[in-house]
């Protein structure tokens, strides 16, 4: 095992994580002004009303799947009787249904900021920069799921990642990084992987943080809110009715 | 025998607003001083919280009104509950991505600037230098061809009625010729309605209405940039700061009015014509009553939810729900009060919506009136006026359309009592015994109908504003400003720093001071001390008020004398 292993799949995740968790604490404390989906919609609404639909709903089913790939072991799945085959059909048809979706989003998204003057004139480093990382990703993803199709279906597999990369996952996590699982596997893994980490890390410090505040919690509170003016004062101690 | 009275719930009190119509000169001063307040900035370039439309005509945002598009407000179910018209919670999660029913830049205006820059640049020439529109979106050059009030004046006009919305409800009804044209002014803020769609549209809780004094807010640190509000407001007004990523309304000029301030586009008003006052009402029947199922009832409903201050089971239960007895009080001299339930001459703009909208307009008599004099009658005398409100169908079928969801009885109503006050009222001025009849006929006696007038034609500032301080502070601070704080002081918030820093993670992040907190600030220590407001660092034209020359006005020079320049 190489040093050079050692501090991509030991050293590496653990300061992404730190990154990743102190920077959007730190971001939610110091920009809660700046903590926004800045939408550009207000400039132009045929495109994104085709391409915002198509990349979220994507990208929301791509994030489901690597949850449950990473998260639940193989021995998991078997038990509840589904065959691997059976699996990784499943798997693969809905992970490039999604990755395709996700893509075709991003490059419509993407076109439009170009070509739209007002959005384009709305877009800023920050933003491009997060394009990038983005769009390496989502690539590099969409690239080891064809390459496993490819692999299935030409008879020669790949390593399978839930072999190699979801038990390094989920190692992070015990604090025992399994650096050898994770060595083990296919390059084009490793680099997705890698800008996977670049993404994290990168986070809070964009537009994305608008994903952490995805508003659940419309489903169930009061139509009308009604707050009181400050706290300190008489007002405070009055009651607030809870709206309908 | 005493009458089976309901119960008082839970009491709260609203901050109202009435307009009086037929003062409106359409001279946009309001809409201009609430601009160079609060919507003097990038990102907002668009923003009107004041704006004046000439009606019949289009609105601000284009046919805003028409609910078939924009699908704001509420709609009654079957069942007889209240949904979002543009759909419920679930419905609004599933187009968050994308939401389908928002207005384009286009449908409100493309804002420019000129290139003044070309004026002094341009080299020698035989033709005049011209500064050339660009846009304040792209930078790009633009040619202007619609804005906030594009359509000033021009209301009445074919093209422009065929295309408002009311009169499109109004259909054949309506009648387009020239002769027969009307036209006046609707200056609009935000309603601060008491069954806020805008707030009930809001993803993640960021709008509020405070319990104090009924003030719709965002709070900016809460809003996540979800742009329902938008879609939510069937006035459309609540707008999306394209640079902030966040929305923005009318805030009723909270920070005056927590200081017993009027608003600045009432205190500008040229007509005079704005009245601020409290209302309370009672929360508890607030759902109930935008339920309705017939729309033309809504206007009586709204009524019905007002409750009257002078009531001592009202007061009782006023008390008991913690609203402070100043606040009573003023409820009890609020002129808003007066001339929404007392007179009854004020309506709410489109009840329809179902929001419960708290600005409240006297229709303007004056389309009548116009008509008669155009027909050689007496314009003051009563008879000639009821029969004119009576057979004018359009004006009055056109105003019920705004303000009673299409009932023309309340309208005639109101109509009827001004008409009855001008004609007591120039008998009075000439000297003569006014007819008691003139009163009677319209439900008032002649010192009712002088109290009326007083309200509406004579009524000094503090007669047309009655505006309680904010909770908290009692009496004896009122006046003393600096006790109450700004609302913005808390720790780390924009009120605290003078000072700009940007966080770097895109346009906007970190925290700025508005140039409106610094305009209320810079306000606030030149009306409460003797020394001139320090603007650290910045020179801020709108706060100068002319007295010596601001730090930084001009760049320093090092010594005193003055150095020429080429
Ligand atoms: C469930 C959570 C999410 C919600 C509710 C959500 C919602 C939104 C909304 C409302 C916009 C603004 C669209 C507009 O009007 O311009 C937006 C933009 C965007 N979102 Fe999300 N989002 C979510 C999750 C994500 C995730 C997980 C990602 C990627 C990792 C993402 C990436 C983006 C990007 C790149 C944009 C900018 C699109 C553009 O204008 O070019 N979102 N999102
Ligand atoms: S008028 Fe004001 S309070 Fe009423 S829905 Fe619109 S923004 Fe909200
Ligand atoms: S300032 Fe007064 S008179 Fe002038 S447009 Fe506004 S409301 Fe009308």
């Amino acid at each position: 095992m190489s040093e050079g292993s050692w501090l991509l799949w030991g050293v590496l995740p653990y300061v992404v994580l730190a990154v990743f968790i102190g920077g959007t604490v730190w971001r939610y404390r110091y920009d809660r002004f700046g903590w926004t989906t800045r939408s550009s919609q207000l400039y132009e609404s045929r495109l994104l009303r085709i391409a915002s639909p198509v990349f979220h709903f994507g990208i929301l089913v791509v994030i489901v799947g690597h949850v449950i790939g990473l998260l639940i072991p193989e021995s998991w799945t078997r038990a509840a009787g589904l065959s691997d085959t059976a699996y990784h059909v499943v798997a693969l048809g809905l992970g490039l249904v999604a990755g395709v979706c996700t893509l075709a989003g991003i490059s419509l998204l993407i076109w439009r900021r170009r070509t739209v003057g007002p959005v384009f004139s709305a877009t800023t480093r920050n933003d491009k920069l997060m394009y990038l990382v983005l769009v390496t990703a989502i690539l590099a993803g969409l690239a080891t799921t064809l390459l496993s199709g490819i692999g299935e279906l030409t008879g020669r597999p790949q390593t399978d990642y839930r072999q190699t990369v979801s038990v390094w996952f989920r190692s992070i996590w015990v604090l025992r990084p399994d650096v050898e699982a994770m060595s083990a596997a296919a390059t084009s893994f490793k680099v997705h992987v890698l800008t996977g980490l670049a993404l994290f890390a990168l986070f809070p410090f964009t537009r994305l943080v608008h994903a952490f505040s995805a508003p659940v919690g419309y489903l169930f509170r009061p139509y009308i809110v009604y707050r009181t003016r400050d706290t300190g004062t008489a007002a405070a101690r009055r009651p607030v009715p809870r709206g309908w | 025998m005493a009458e089976q009275r309901r119960p008082v719930g839970r009491v709260m009190a609203q901050v109202a607003m009435v307009m009086n119509l037929d003062k409106c000169i359409g001279c946009h001063t309001c809409s201009v001083t609430c601009k160079q307040a609060w919507t003097n900035r990038t990102g907002v370039e668009y923003v009107w919280f004041n704006n004046v439309e000439t009606r019949p005509g289009q609105g601000y945002p284009r046919r805003y009104e028409d609910q078939e598009t924009w699908q704001g407000g509420w709609r009654r179910t079957r069942g007889g509950r209240l949904r979002l018209r543009s759909g419920g919670r679930l419905r609004k999660l599933a187009t968050i991505f994308a939401n389908p029913r928002l207005p384009s830049l286009q449908d409100y205006y493309e804002p420019w600037t000129y290139d003044y820059e070309n004026l002094m640049t341009a080299p020698l020439g035989d033709d005049m230098p011209v500064a050339e529109p660009r846009s304040l979106i792209t930078g790009r050059p633009t040619s202007i061809t619609w804005s906030a009030n594009w359509d000033d004046d021009l209301g009445g006009g074919p093209d422009l009625t065929a295309s408002d919305p009311v009169v499109q409800r109004l259909g054949d009804r309506i009648k387009l010729d020239f002769e027969r044209t009307f036209m006046f002014y609707l200056p609009r803020i935000c309603e601060h309605c008491l069954n806020p769609s805008c707030v009930a549209s809001c993803p993640s809780g960021a709008m509020y209405k405070r319990a104090e004094d009924g003030i719709v807010l965002v709070d900016q640190d809460r809003c996540r940039g979800w742009r329902m509000c938008v879609t939510g407001c069937p006035y459309k007004k609540v707008y999306f700061n394209h640079k902030t990523g966040k929305a923005e309304k009318c805030t009723l000029c909270y920070p005056r009015v927590e200081v017993g301030m009027p608003t600045v586009c009432s205190e500008t008003c040229v007509g005079r014509l704005r009245y601020l006052g409290v209302v309370l009402y009672d929360v508890d029947r607030v759902g109930a009553a935008a339920a309705v199922p017939d729309p033309r009832d809504l206007y009586e409903s709204q009524l019905d939810v007002l409750l009257d201050p002078a009531d001592p089971e009202v007061r009782r239960a006023a008390a008991r729900d913690g609203i402070p007895p100043h606040w009573i009080e003023a409820a009890v001299r609020s002129p808003v009060h007066q001339l929404i339930s007392r007179f009854r001459v004020a309506l709410p703009l489109h009840p329809e919506y179902r929001t419960m909208p708290m600005v409240w307009y006297i229709p303007p008599l004056s389309p009548v009136v116009d008509a008669l004099g155009e027909t050689g009658h007496d314009g003051e005398d009563v008879g000639n006026l009821f029969g004119a409100i009576d057979t004018l169908r359009i004006p009055v079928e056109y105003l019920a359309e705004l303000f009673t969801a299409g009932d023309p009885e309340p309208v005639t109503a109101a109509l009827r009592r001004l008409a009855a006050m001008r004609s007591h009222m120039r008998a009075v001025n000439l000297g003569e015994p006014p007819d008691p009849g003139i009163a009677e006929s319209v439900g008032f006696d002649a010192e009712e109908i002088q109290r009326m007038y007083r309200l509406l034609a004579i009524a000094k500032y503090d007669e047309r504003y009655v505006i309680p301080t904010a909770y908290g502070v009692d009496d004896a601070d009122r006046g003393v400003i600096e006790e109450i704080g700004c609302s913005l002081d808390y720790d780390g918030g924009p009120g605290m720093s003078p000072v700009n820093h940007s966080a770097g993670l895109g346009e906007a992040s970190g925290r700025t001071t508005p140039a409106t907190v610094e305009n209320f600030h810079a306000l606030r220590v030149r009306q409460s001390s003797d020394r001139r407001g320090d603007l650290s660092g910045r020179v801020n034209l709108l706060n100068w008020d002319g007295n010596g020359r601001p730090r930084g006005l001009f760049p320093d020079r090092g010594d005193d004398s003055p150095k020429e320049r080429s």
